[in-house]
């Protein structure tokens, strides 16, 4: 099915209008996610207190959801942005 | 002011003891273990062994190895414990008092009972002693017989198919964990372990370790073959740490018996993590988990009720997500015994709770790289396992934890088919309004 917006588009939409969210009881604490984010945020972190990455640094890359062997991060659009422009 | 010691400082003593420090800033908190490195990510030493993480990368809350809990950390082995008068013998450390006791202990991995058990090369991956042991003698290893069927085992071996070592794979049973999985599931984790180059060897135990001057050179197997390796790593399963507490008289089973307050049959006793059996009230059975969340959170309402602010354990379903031979695997609330293999170790990375099962139906979905097995009732969910593909699985887990109504869609969920993902999305998006 074809569509107006390619995925492309849509991923990078996507990218800029959420951020990472864990799922904290998944998480064993291993800090790949910290060790594998270009900027240092500290993910783990955020992980053990159940806080979405809201970092303003965060470039919302998914390299720390990529790298994660437990499956704990995904996106989560919040719609911020396109709230602001409105 | 009260003082508060935690024996162990895995993921259950070390939750105990924030959350004490949260609650009275000013008590004295001692965390006592005779592991010298005290808190670290246990799980994650799989991946400190594939090289994906650096040792120091295992150590979350520590700032120049040191951490801001302001409590203080003995090295030291509990080695008596009297309930009557509030005390601990520690070795080195002699006698010391508590007002209230925790005891986070945790599982050890079971020994090997064949001869050659002892043998310069029989490892484990239990701690971050054993994970440094396996790494100093990595180079001189080429080929390693891995033995057991659940989560240790097969961290043992990726971590050493990673380190480019020629891995074979004891399995006694049918098919790899098949106390947890059916033969299809396991089919698609044993398919890319093969991939990976592991021999995998089916109906297969070891009878005896063969070594030379104190090293391993081989093992010979139940049906009488031998296997010629340098290494030999164990994960048969694991055993909760029960002996001082059963030395002090407290009631113990498979482990510590505790109430939902976590306290033991002493009163200023209490038990959290793989070493407690915590009684569910809904169910009346007393069960243990090995899984890293339900002990953090043990921790957690052990040290409110040590506080004297009493909180049940609040019961969610148990889940472990996972990746098995490279296959991403979700095993979320009652899926049954696959099984009965005998009497085996609790294996580590599991939960007693996933094997409670009422009457229920199975219901499986294969697509070839992913695998959907829900297990339902009339009305709910109780459980899921899903290989591979995981765009589901956290609303799976949603809806077996709220234990919403599935009676509108539980026909469709018993002839699944490729809608099936579509099925569950659009539920969990209508009942989550």
């Amino acid at each position: 099915m074809s569509s107006p917006v390619s995925n492309e588009t849509r991923r990078i939409r996507t990218l800029i209008t959420g951020h990472v969210v864990p799922e904290t009881e998944k998480c064993i604490q291993c800090g790949i996610c910290s060790f594998s984010c270009p900027i240092g945020i500290d993910v783990r972190l955020h992980a053990w207190n159940g806080e979405d990455i809201e970092d303003p640094k965060c470039l919302t890359c998914g390299e720390c959801i990529e790298h994660c062997p437990r499956g704990v991060l995904h996106f989560e659009v919040t719609g911020l942005f396109n709230e602001a422009k409105q | 002011m009260s003082r508060y010691t935690i024996i162990g400082t895995g993921v259950a003593g070390f939750s105990a003891a924030q959350t004490l420090r949260g609650l009275e800033p000013k008590a004295e908190i001692k965390l006592i273990s005779d592991d010298p490195h005290g808190y670290y990510s246990r799980p994650g030493l799989a991946y400190y062994l594939t090289g994906e993480i650096p040792e120091k990368q295992l150590f979350p809350f520590y700032k120049k190895g040191k951490i801001n809990l302001d409590v203080q950390h003995t090295v030291a082995r509990v080695t008596r414990l009297d309930p009557k008068s509030h005390t601990i013998e520690m070795n080195p450390g002699g006698t010391q008092e508590y007002d209230q006791l925790l005891i986070a202990t945790g599982a050890h991995s079971a020994p090997m009972d064949v001869p050659g058990s002892d043998l310069k090369g029989v490892v484990t991956l239990d701690s971050l002693e054993d994970t440094r042991h396996i790494l100093s003698i990595i180079r001189h290893i080429k080929t390693a017989v891995i033995v057991g069927g659940g989560v240790l085992a097969i961290e043992l071996v990726e971590g050493l198919v990673e380190q480019g070592k020629k891995v074979h794979y004891l399995l006694r049973g049918d098919w790899f964990w098949s106390t947890i999985f059916v033969e299809a599931e396991s089919r698609m984790i044993e398919h890319r372990l093969v991939e990976d180059g592991v021999t995998l060897h089916h109906h297969t135990e070891i009878k005896e370790i063969l070594g030379k001057k104190g090293k391993v050179i081989g093992v010979r197997t139940s049906s009488g073959e031998v296997i010629r390796c340098d290494m030999v790593g164990v994960g048969i399963g694991v055993r909760p740490q029960i002996e001082l507490a059963k030395a002090a008289n407290l009631q113990t089973d498979r482990g510590i018996l505790v109430n939902e307050y976590l306290q033991t049959n002493e009163p200023d006793v209490y038990a959290a993590g793989d070493v407690a059996q915590i009684y569910n009230p809904q169910s009346g059975q007393s069960v243990t988990d090995n899984l890293w969340y339900p002990a953090r959170k043990q921790g957690r309402t052990a040290a409110y009720n040590m506080t004297g602010q009493h909180q049940a354990y609040p019961r969610t379903v148990s889940v472990n997500v996972l990746k098995m031979g490279g296959v991403m695997t979700s095993i979320i609330g009652s899926i049954g015994t696959g099984r009965d293999e005998g009497p085996v170790y609790t294996t580590r990375g599991s939960s007693e709770t996933w094997k409670q099962l009422p009457n229920t139906i199975a219901t499986e979905l294969s697509t070839g790289i992913s695998n959907i097995r829900l297990i339902l009732g009339q009305q709910k969910l109780f459980g899921a396992i899903i290989l591979g593909d995981q765009k589901i699985s956290r609303q799976l887990k949603e809806m077996i934890n709220d234990q919403v109504d599935i009676t509108p869609i539980h026909d469709q969920l018993l002839q699944p088919g490729p809608q099936l993902g579509k099925v569950i999305m659009d539920y969990w998006v209508k009942t989550k309004k």
